[in-house]
């Protein structure tokens, strides 16, 4: 015999209709923020963890156009730097691994073309030791010719202020889509107020409580903002799918591997749980404010 | 139960639509409100049910100064407060029995009670057969006595009918006019907004006259019950 849970007219307005679609597509776009985000997160953690604490010897594989003997270089690169304090170790890399190196940009068989490829020696430093890489550097270039030293640090400071700026951005944007989502909640709230006034005067003079009222608005903006935000969600997850698809497709990556961490799935998954928790908040407070000047 | 001293009330910065009215109604009394059209009887009603501040004077109610009773507890004092509204004021997309039903919803009250109550109700004022139907589809006969039973499930304190028989014929009239009287009987004041001149000669309880936004009080002249 009781038909209705709620007490407020069906939607009829058409923000209302559209506020699902709204939020779906706000939290689409921030699910490919809080990716973004992700991605640089990872990159930033393993390009830090990777060239922290080490330097890169490069060994030219000829010197004014003239082949010297590579390895007798190599050998003698090694005992010098072995024998500078702070170091811990000095490892030659073997072809295969500079081809490794070098595969996101010359493919697989990058040995194969004969191209002259120059040697690396990866120095790992002692932790919590300072080495005077100035004069390391000093003394290489004076006992071998061709070699030049990398400790990474320019290269990887200009790297990580790129992405941290672009980690800033993807937050900022998040944060401007919750405000815009909250706005939209805001407005679409209005609406219905507007569209429901002779009903929530009715129930305002027959004894309901500003909460109960709002209750109603609430639950309507909840579900609509569920609706969407599960959609949001959904594409979010497709798009993040075919674009890790795609990646993993390619020969090589200029990018270190990113995987689906557990904390990086949670905050997707969070997504739709926020825009729900604004809207619930944004239509209450609109509610509760239209209501307080109602006597 | 209600006490209006030198209320004036306004809409806007409009002039005054009701001057200088003082009056006091008893627990249990029960009063005709009349006065030609216009002369405020909707909004000296409006003051009654707590929709409107009175622009100066003081509003009592329930023994509670509605000008310093905290917004938050206006609910309660509503919840005792029945309203028949002259143009009904029923919620279109619900059914007859959900909008009966409000006010116990609002209250709390459990759905089997307020299932039992509403059904009960509604039977007595003939509506047993259109519980699922919707006021669109009702007569404005029908639509009043939907009306009045929201205005009474709740049992209140207080009963406010603006023109309660001005859409029904005479029989339901007299049964809408009969339940009035039972409650009264068991101690819900009354207020009854008329121009049906038969209605006030044959029930003869004290007229409450409104006339160019004043009030005059007197005991009704067909029978004065002393």
């Amino acid at each position: 015999m009781f038909a209705q849970h709620t007490d407020l007219a069906p939607n009829r307005d058409s923000t209302s209709r559209l506020l699902p679609w709204i939020i779906g597509l706000m939290v689409y776009l921030a699910g490919l923020a809080v990716s973004v985000t992700m991605v640089f997160e990872q990159v930033i953690d393993r390009w830090s963890a990777g060239l922290k604490g080490s330097v890169t010897v490069v060994i030219e594989p000829s010197v004014n156009g003239e082949d010297i003997k590579t390895e007798a270089r190599i050998e003698t690169a090694l005992r010098l730097i072995l024998t500078t304090p702070g170091i811990s170790s000095a490892i030659p890399l073997a072809n295969a691994d500079v081809a490794e190196l070098i595969e996101p940009w010359l493919g697989k068989d990058a040995l194969s073309l004969d191209l002259p490829i120059p040697r690396l020696i990866d120095v790992t430093l002692e932790p919590n030791r300072t080495v005077d890489l100035a004069a390391l550097t000093h003394r290489l270039e004076t006992a071998v010719p061709g070699i030049q030293i990398d400790d990474h640090k320019v290269w990887l400071q200009s790297v990580l202020r790129l992405a941290r700026t672009f980690e800033l951005i993807a937050i900022l944007v998040v944060i401007l889509i919750a405000a815009a989502a909250g706005a939209t909640v805001m407005f679409a709230t209005r609406a219905r107020l507007a569209v429901q006034c002779d009903v929530i005067e009715v129930l305002h003079l027959i004894g309901a409580r500003d909460t109960y009222i709002a209750r109603q608005f609430q639950g309507i903006a909840v579900s609509m903002a569920l609706w969407g935000g599960l959609l949001g969600l959904s594409l979010t997850g497709l798009t993040v799918l075919g674009l890790w698809i795609l990646t993993h497709d390619l020969e090589g990556s200029l990018l270190p591997a990113v995987g689906w961490n557990p904390p990086f799935v949670a905050g997707l998954a969070l997504l739709p749980l926020a825009g729900v928790i604004i809207a619930a908040v944004t239509a209450r407070y609109t509610v509760m404010r239209y209501l307080s000047r109602m006597l | 139960m209600v006490r209006f001293k030198n209320v004036g009330m306004r809409y806007g910065d409009e002039p005054e639509v009701l001057r200088d009215i003082s009056f006091n109604l008893e627990s249990g009394s029960y009063h005709f409100l009349t006065g030609p059209s216009g002369a405020g009887k909707s909004s000296l009603l409006r003051l009654m049910y707590l929709a409107h501040q009175p622009s100066r004077g003081n509003v009592s109610i329930f023994n509670h100064d509605v000008a310093t009773t905290p917004r938050e507890k206006l609910p309660n004092l509503r919840r005792r407060i029945g309203v028949v509204f002259q143009n009904f004021q029923l919620l279109d997309h619900l059914s007859t029995m959900d909008n009966v039903a409000l006010p116990l919803r609002i209250s709390g009250a459990r759905r089997e009670t307020i299932q039992e109550h509403v059904a009960e109700l509604l039977a007595w004022v003939g509506l047993g057969g259109h519980l699922d139907a919707y006021p669109r589809t009702l007569s404005d006969g029908e639509k009043q006595r939907v009306a009045i039973a929201r205005a009474v499930i709740n049992r209140p304190s207080l009963l406010l009918a603006d023109e309660p028989t001005g859409s029904v014929d005479q029989e339901q009239g007299s049964r809408i006019l009969r339940l009035f009287e039972e409650l009264n009987k068991i101690g819900t004041t009354i207020v009854l907004a008329t121009h049906d001149r038969s209605i006030i000669e044959h029930y003869q309880h004290p007229v409450l006259r409104i006339e160019k936004g004043t009030v005059s009080i007197f005991c009704n002249l067909a029978k004065d019950k002393g």
